[in-house]
């Protein structure tokens, strides 16, 4: 044994080399991702190859688009005289020239500010109910955006919106001296069906003698007017608002342990659902005039609304007893066993479960509840479609297509698109599982 | 003992009617059921009352006289003097030919495109996804008009396959020819027909040919036979393999059993393929599939497939990767795994929704209005309504029809519902 230093074994670290070019940066990227089988070289030169063809198409198209022309005959001159006369372009002068009337239908032009100024107040209203963070002050908003949007899109007297407030007052009032003064039951009797009798018999007369008194009010603005993306956003909200609600009850009611309660709510939804929208729509535009007492007769636009609302309640009734129904039924129990009334459990335990996990269920509704919008334009409202063919009837743009469609589509896929993502924003927030 | 208190007496106070549980349910379904009654009346009262006032009745006789409209699309045997109930049936039928159509094709580009969202490849997986978010979120009425648009604005008119100099030719060696009327395609004639029809020569000097219902029924139940044929075999293998442990190879008795008996059928009627030809301003012969069925087929495929694209995705990742860990540990060859082990638990998450978008396709082929097709709220609920001023009966025909298949379609899938969920206490 002899004790020289042992040489074989290296003093120093040697320097990293660098990794094969085949391992790093970009082209490790597209071996893994694009290329890492023959089945997926071909997958991916094929979708390449579809998106080539669609760019190369569409492309040219797009970019040489004309934006200031006011008839398609003078667009079709303007793409005549650039270029060598062979190419395709779009012409979406038509866009810029009749933007208004794809916004606001046949709104007059000088009062344009109500819907705007009415879309405001829908957002700052609904605002505190999407962002919890925001100050709870802005629900007085929330309140009173309803009736205050009704008053700035149809115009007229501001009494009316007034006196139908009034009715809520009338409510609280009659809920509060009944408590005091009668009993709780009488109380709440009296909270449902003295407004009731308000809105039905004194509302209108109590409306009217205001308004001939004191004439204070705007312009008045008929359903007819209305169009656009502006009629379908009036419907689509409104439907949204009013649904969720009906909704909720209606899946309350399905799952309900009350035989007769539990029938209609069943009857109501499968009709409902079972049932095309747009045989409901020419229902609403034939049919309701023999369901409603002789010589009555009321806005289509307002029938459009209800029947889409019902449409809308019935699909979001089935969404949230899909919510009732995945809840553990420990969850019921526990609620009993707290002690709490069927109302209170619902309120408490119940529903704020059961609506986190139909959120994504509920949006979708909504999304698809906004699309059907354009269906209105089949019984003779002025849905951006039906102002698209409007604008295809007039001599200057007589021939137009794809402009009108891609505009219309994009304007719904913007809006249907950020819809889903808050929906999946809320999914994410509400999200209380450890991951 | 003297502390205790009287029981509280028997007796019976209304305010028990609200304030006890054991009665409150029932004064509230009492008052339910007493409103109901109330509003249903009142619209019923409303409707009589209306109907007198108009001078109409309630009558369903309409559907006994004759039509007086054509119909460009029917499966069935029809013209214009035929009844409103007959016109009924043909829409019908158009309904559920192209709900068919569509639910098969929006299956196969759901399935296609749900898969390929899931692959590692980075430019399939986006193209899909544009693909889904672009169909789902823009309404199907605009693809309907769209493809539509391209149907009839962009496609080339039949006159401009003729002469020696055509600017445009056909597809499939002669067989197909796309044109802004809609688009051709073969048929199939049968020179020894036993529908009883009068064969007919198609072009001259060609064999004469007939085409009746009888053969096509001939035909597709020879098919079902084989495909009954198909599952015994199948059973039997699965028999043998649960009792020896091999598997016996059975596809080439299958495909026999599929293919051999079909062709007798096919040889034994005389079919021959009849391609259509451009005979004065139109193409003639072969099976014409108009703008309006395409534009709305397509548009109800794609738009679907979309959301079909989606179920799939979820489905296949509902189920968690230990599962086909698991398979693979039992020994389970890769390539059976996902017929034994992830398709059952996938497609207990994917086939509910699949119903239900298979009815919204149907729901939504209702938009046949924007195209033209003739369906069924186009003949009955449309000009039947408009000739005989019959909205009430005819609405409430066409509610019933939809309803029918609605609830037939639902009643099905609660059915498999039951019968595949997992038990809960």
């Amino acid at each position: 044994m002899s004790d020289t230093p042992v040489t074989y074994v290296r003093k120093e670290m040697l320097g990293q080399k660098a990794p094969p070019t085949s391992e790093v940066g970009p082209v490790r990227w597209v071996r893994e991702n694009l290329f890492s089988s023959p089945m997926n070289a071909i997958l991916t030169i094929l979708s390449l190859y579809v998106v080539y063809v669609v760019v190369s198409h569409v492309g040219p198209w797009l970019v040489n688009g004309i934006w200031d022309a006011d008839s398609l005959t003078e667009c079709r001159e303007i793409i005549a005289a650039t270029g060598d006369g062979h190419h395709s372009a779009a012409c979406f002068g038509v866009i810029s020239a009749r933007w208004h009337q794809l916004v606001f239908g046949y709104y007059p032009s000088e009062l344009y500010w109500r819907p705007v100024l009415a879309l405001v107040v829908f957002l700052v209203g609904i605002a505190p109910v999407m962002f919890p963070s925001l100050p709870r002050k802005l629900y007085i908003v929330t309140m009173a955006a309803p009736l205050l949007c009704f008053w700035l899109l149809w115009g007229g007297s501001i009494w009316l919106p007034i006196a139908i407030a009034l009715g809520f007052a009338v409510g609280v009032v009659a809920h509060k001296l009944l408590d005091t003064h009668v009993s709780s039951l009488a109380a709440i009797i009296g909270a449902i069906v003295l407004p009731l009798i308000y809105w039905l018999y004194i509302c209108g007369p109590l409306a009217g003698g205001l308004a001939s008194i004191i004439p204070l009010g705007i312009e008045f603005v008929p359903s007819r007017s209305f169009g656009g993306f502006m009629l379908s956003i009036v419907i689509g909200l409104s439907a949204i608002v009013i649904s969720l609600p009906l909704g909720i009850l209606l899946a309350l009611a399905r799952r309900s342990d009350l035989f007769i309660i539990k029938t209609c709510a069943v009857v109501f939804i499968e009709v409902i659902r079972g049932i095309p929208l747009i045989v409901w729509l020419f229902t609403a535009q034939l049919l309701l005039n023999y369901f409603l007492p002789p010589g009555s007769s009321f806005d289509l636009t307002l029938r459009v609304i209800i029947m889409v609302t019902l449409f809308a309640a019935a699909y979001i009734a089935e969404v949230i007893r899909g919510g009732l129904a995945a809840l553990p039924k420990g969850q019921y129990e526990g609620a009993d066993s707290l002690g709490l009334n069927y109302w209170q459990s619902m309120q408490l335990i119940v529903l704020p479960q059961a609506l986190k996990i139909s959120i994504p269920g509920i949006v979708n509704t909504f999304i698809g509840l906004f699309k059907d919008t354009t269906l209105v334009v089949f019984i003779g409202l002025f849905d951006p479609l039906g102002i698209a063919s409007a604008i295809r009837a007039t001599t200057e743009w007589n021939g137009i297509y794809w402009e009108l469609f891609l505009f219309i589509g994009i304007m719904f896929f913007i809006s249907c698109f950020s819809m889903g993502r808050y929906s999946l924003y809320l999914e994410k927030k509400l999200q209380r599982e450890h991951r | 003992m003297s502390t205790l208190t009287d029981p509280p007496k028997p007796g019976f106070r209304l305010s028990q009617l609200i304030y006890d549980t054991r009665y409150r349910s029932i004064t509230i379904q009492v008052i339910a059921l007493v409103l109901i009654i109330g509003a249903f009346w009142w619209l019923g009262n409303n409707t009589v009352n209306n109907l007198n006032a108009l001078g109409k009745d309630f009558d369903f006789g309409f559907l006994n006289s004759a039509a007086g409209y054509d119909i460009n699309q029917r499966l069935i045997e029809y013209d214009n003097q035929m009844s409103h109930g007959r016109a009924a049936l043909v829409g019908i039928l158009n309904t559920l030919l192209v709900a068919f159509l569509g639910c098969i094709s929006a299956l196969v580009i759901g399935v296609f495109v749900g898969v390929l969202r899931l692959s590692k490849n980075w430019v399939v997986s986006k193209l899909m996804a544009v693909y889904v978010e672009g169909f789902r979120n823009v309404p199907l009425l605009i693809w309907i008009l769209l493809i539509g648009a391209v149907m009839s604005e962009s496609m080339p008119q039949p006159r401009e396959f003729r002469g020696e100099d055509a600017t445009q030719s056909m597809y499939f060696s002669d067989n197909v020819a796309v044109t802004n009327r809609g688009i051709w395609i073969p048929r199939l004639g049968f020179s020894n027909s036993i529908s009883g029809e009068e064969a007919v020569a198609p072009i001259e000097g060609a064999t004469p040919v007939a085409s009746g219902g009888a053969d096509w029924l001939l035909i597709l139940g020879t098919l079902a036979l084989s495909l009954i044929a198909i599952r015994y075999i199948r059973n039997r293998a699965d028999k043998v393999q649960q009792s020896t442990g091999d598997r016996p190879t059975i596809w080439y008795q299958q495909l026999a059993i599929l293919v051999i008996p079909v062709g007798v059928v096919l040889i034994a009627l005389g079919a021959t393929i009849v391609s259509p030809y451009l005979k004065g301003f139109n193409f003639t012969e072969g099976t014409h599939l108009r703008n309006s069925l395409i534009a709305l087929w397509v548009a109800l495929s794609l738009y679907t497939g979309a959301f079909i694209a989606e179920i799939v995705r979820a489905g296949i990742l509902a189920v968690s990767k230990g599962q086909s860990e698991a398979a693979a540990a039992l020994g389970i060859q890769p390539s059976r795994t996902m017929k034994l082990v992830i398709l059952p638990q996938a497609l207990r998450v994917i086939i509910p929704p699949l119903i239900s978008q298979f009815l919204n396709l149907t729901k939504n082929s209702s938009l046949a209005i924007a195209v033209g097709y003739m369906d069924v709220r186009a003949t009955l609920g449309g000009i039947t309504i408009n000739q005989t001023g019959r909205e009430l009966e005819g609405m409430l025909l066409m509610g019933a029809f939809y309803l029918t298949l609605s609830l037939l379609i639902s009643g099905g899938m609660n059915y498999y519902n039951r019968s595949t969920q997992l038990a809960e206490r």
